[in-house]
Formats: C-alpha cells, structure tokens, sequence
C-alpha cells in the first residue's frame, strides 16, 4: 500500500503541468470536505455507541454520578451568576421603552420571552460548553495520551460504557435543570433590576409574565437545552477520546471542542427555532 | 536462572507473522515468537524497535496490518468484541506510564477490574486489595491519589492492579523504566511471584537485562522491527551476532542507528 502511495507521489510528478494544477485544485477543494466528513462521521458513530449503550442501559454507576456531581452542582454558581446578570442586562435594555412609552404591562414579558426562548438556553449552552465541554474534554484526552483509555479497554472495560456514556446522562440532564435554575435567576435578576432602576413594581414584573402565558416559550427554551447538552457532550467526548500527540494534541482538542460545540448550538437553536414557528 | 517450563508445555500465546506500522513507519516487520504456559518471556531491544507495539497487538489493544496473535487459545482476527471481553478477563497488562486512573485512589484502582469483574463481595474485594498492597510494599496507600505517589510507587500499584484477577496471562509493560536498582528487583520479584504463585504465564520488555535475567526464562531481541535473535542470557553474553552480545555485555559493539 505504501509502496502503491509512492508510486502514485512519482506518477503525479510526471504529469503534464494542468494535470498537476487541477490535482492541486482537487486536493485544496477535497480535503476541506473529507475532513468535514470524518468530523460529521465520528460525531454520528459516536452518538451510535451512546445510544447502543443507553438501550438497555448498561453504564457506570458510581462515574454518572462523580459527573452528575462534577457537571451540574460544581457549575451552578456560574449559572445563577449569568443569570442574574442576564436577567438585569434583559430589563435595563427594555426599560428606556417602557419608560418613554409607559408600557410597563410590557417589561417582565419582554424580558420572559426573551430569556426562556432564546437567552437563557443560548448562553448558559454556551457558558456550559466553555466550562464543562473543554473540562470534558481534556480530561478524555488526558486519559487518552496517559493510557488510562487502553488500560480500560485492557480491563475488559468498554471507554463508551464508563466514560462516554454517564457524561452523556450527566450533561444532558444536567443541563435541563441548569437551564430551569437560569431561568428562575434571570426572572429574579430581572425583577431586582426592574423594582430598583427602571421603577417598575416587582409585582406588576411577575403578573405580565404569567398573564401572557410563556410557557411554550418556557418549554421550547429546555427543549433546546436537552439538544445542547446532547451536542456538547458528543462534540467534547468525541474530540477528547480522539486526541493524539501529548500535551498540543489535548489543547487543540479541547479548542476544536468548543468552537464545535459552539457552532452546534448555534445551529440547533435556529433548527428547533425554525421547527417550532412553522409547526406552532 | 529460574526452572523453564517443560518444552511440551501449551502453547499460550502465538505471534505468527506480524506486521505494523504508523503512516510509512514499519514498526513490526514479521515478528513471530512463541510464549508457553507457566514461562516468563523477556522481550529486549533498543528504543523504538517496536516492544510496545507488539505487546499492544498481543493482547489486541492494536489490529496488526498482517499476521495473527493466538492467545490463550483464541485466534484475535476470528474475536469479536464480547470475545475479546471474555478473553481480556483472563489478562493482565501493567503499563509504562502507570496508566492508573487518577480520580481513583490507589484502593479503588487496584480494585477496579474485581469490581467491574462483579463476581466477588466488597468485603472479599477489600480483602485481596489489602493483600496485593501489602505484596507490592505498599500497605497503607489505599486512601491516596496516583499524584501523591512516587514513580516506583506507581508502578507497584500498577503491577497490584494487573494481577488482581489472577491472571492467566501477564504482560509487562518496561516495568522497571526509571526505577532504581532496589526498586526493579523488587518489581522482577513480583514478575515471578506472578508465575510462581498463580502460575501465570508472561511476556515482560525491558531493558533491564542484569536484573531481568533473575527473573525470564528466555530472551528474545527486538532489533529493527524483527526478532534478530532468541535465547538465554547466558547464550546471549556469548552470541556469535555483536548486536545481541552488545545488548547483554553493554557495549556498542556492532550497533548502528
């Protein structure tokens, strides 16, 4: 096979000068898309063997719940933290209006809407994949450069099964409930902000929320964050198990992980976004 | 020198053949040899010749590109997954790098492979962890971390891990890399306790050859991605080949890069 690739190095550098150039073309427009497709390809195998070892559940125990532990209590500090602030920033924003236009019925659902649908999912997705995803992944790859992956599989012990899988339960579930917390913290930013700066009675916050019913609103916001936490898992399991070379393969992995899961956020909170207004 | 196994013994574990490489590196080129039950196999040979890579093929962490690896009866290429499952219960593997598991403590670590095993009760596990602890002279670091030991430290607690489910077959991965010459004989010891007390059979690399030749029964030499020579030490410090003669007297006699 290699004696065949040489062949072909020494087959290429006897072509005429065009056959050359269009190799070149050919090469700088396929290898873009054969990357992609190892990308898109590892990510769905990957995904596979979580699902094939979610039916019937056949996972570590006692590492789901070191992760449950490790992804969602260890991170809801920084949760109710952007929350709040969220929340504040939602309120500040919109309380000119209100002010000038004296629409303040308007301001507790302004910033509701905007924080269950959008906001809230949106940036706790982002700030979980920042902090757990990277975390996710270099410890993979730590594990992968130091051998603790082979010593496993030498144990008789399926990687998928023990490590893949509970951060999978753990990410997703945790960041549902994550979200849920969020939204609460953001409200109750909200209200501080509104009762405090812009004027508006906390009281008259809450009722526009609950008079205006968002709770589709509410729902759609977790739906998006079970997909979120799906896709930050996947993306930083997948990078984190695939690491090679040390130290630099680790780093890079854990900086292709999150512009990865970045963009998968992105994409799918248009997709549900796009889904829900043609379907409801 | 210890007492080899008979020669009519089983055999445990036939590599027959086998090439590997990494991109255009040939790593393995043609490597065969044979380990039989009960015997210790000392697998020596300059870095980068390939040692770890076979080791990793003979207990199918690694698909070779060519050949075959028979282990304990059972052909790796014909394996499937729950196969080669079933098969890696009955192995044990100690790492260069220790590869323990570094959010467990020492105790958990050498008790993971009884525990996922599932056969056996906490007490009993508790019990046979104590116990390889306090053969690898380390009774009381159960309670710590892998970062608060010591490499040597390390590599004890990896060989109480590799042989915790009593292994049929052992291998051994340098483990004396690093490791001062009080420290490697204690290690070597351990190797043979491994066959002497559970009648395991063993494939070790190191190049450790003063201390290891207390311990293996046969040598082979890894040179170049091929096995250039196979014997005891003893015929090895008269060899007729000077790379082999060079491994055993510790000369650069005959030895290129």
């Amino acid at each position: 096979m290699k004696a065949a690739a040489g062949a072909g190095t020494g087959a290429s550098k006897r072509l005429h000068p065009v056959g050359r150039a269009a190799l070149r073309v050919l090469s700088a427009v396929g290898t873009p898309f054969v990357s992609a497709a190892e990308l898109v390809g590892g990510i769905v195998l990957t995904l596979t063997g979580i699902l094939r070892a979610l039916i019937p559940p056949r996972f570590d125990g006692h590492e789901t719940w070191r992760n449950l532990h490790r992804v969602g209590v260890k991170s809801s500090p920084i949760v109710v933290l952007t929350a709040l602030f969220t929340g504040a920033i939602m309120v500040i924003q919109s309380g000119e209006y209100v002010r000038t236009t004296g629409a303040t019925g308007l301001l507790g659902w302004g910033a509701g809407l905007a924080v269950f649908s959008e906001v809230g999912p949106v940036l706790i997705g982002l700030m979980f994949s920042g902090r757990v995803g990277a975390n996710n992944t270099a410890e993979l790859g730590t594990m992968k450069v130091t051998e603790q992956i082979d010593a496993l599989r030498a144990l008789a012990i399926d990687p998928v099964h023990h490590l893949v899988v509970p951060r999978f339960v753990a990410m997703v579930s945790m960041l549902f409930l994550l979200t849920v917390l969020g939204d609460l913290f953001a409200l109750i930013g909200g209200a501080i902000t509104s009762e405090l700066i812009v004027g508006v009675d906390y009281r008259s916050f809450f009722a526009s929320i609950f008079e205006t019913h968002l709770l589709d609103e509410f729902l759609v916001g977790l739906v998006k964050a079970t997909f979120f936490g799906a896709s930050i898992s996947v993306v930083s399991c997948y990078f984190g198990m695939g690491v090679r070379g040390g130290a630099a393969g680790v780093g890079k992995a854990v900086n292709d992980a999150v512009v990865n899961a970045a963009i998968g956020i992105f994409a799918i909170d248009y997709l549900i976004t796009f889904l829900w207004s043609e379907l409801f | 020198m210890p007492p080899s196994p008979e020669p009519a013994a089983e055999i445990a574990l036939d590599v027959q053949d086998i090439h590997h490489g990494f991109g255009a590196v040939d790593v393995l080129q043609g490597v065969s040899l044979q380990v039989r039950q009960g015997e210790i196999v000392g697998v020596i040979g300059p870095g980068g010749a390939g040692k770890s890579v076979l080791i990793k093929v003979c207990c199918g962490l690694l698909v070779p590109d060519e050949g075959d690896v028979v282990l304990l009866g059972q052909r790796l290429r014909e394996a499937d997954d729950r196969t080669l499952q079933t098969l890696r219960n009955r192995l044990g593997l100690a790492f260069q790098n220790y590869a323990l598991f570094d959010f467990m403590t020492v105790a958990r670590n050498v008790a993971f492979p009884m525990v996922q095993r599932g056969e056996a009760s906490a007490a009993a596990i508790d019990e046979k962890v104590q116990r390889r602890l306090a053969e690898v002279d380390l009774p009381h670091a159960g309670p710590l971390f892998p970062n608060e030991l010591s490499g040597g430290m390390k590599k004890r607690v990896g060989l109480a891990r590799a042989s915790i489910n009593d292994p049929e077959f052992v291998f051994f991965d340098d483990p004396t890399a690093g490791l001062d010459p009080v420290t490697s004989s204690k290690i070597f010891r351990l190797v043979r306790r491994a066959r002497d007390e559970q009648g395991a059979s063993c494939l070790v690399v190191s190049h450790d050859i003063d201390r290891m030749q207390a311990c293996v029964d046969r040598f082979v030499l890894l040179y170049r991605g091929q096995i250039r020579w196979r014997g005891t030490s003893e015929e090895g410090y008269e060899a007729e080949d000077a790379v082999v003669r060079s491994f055993f007297r510790g000369g650069v006699e005959g030895l290129t890069r």
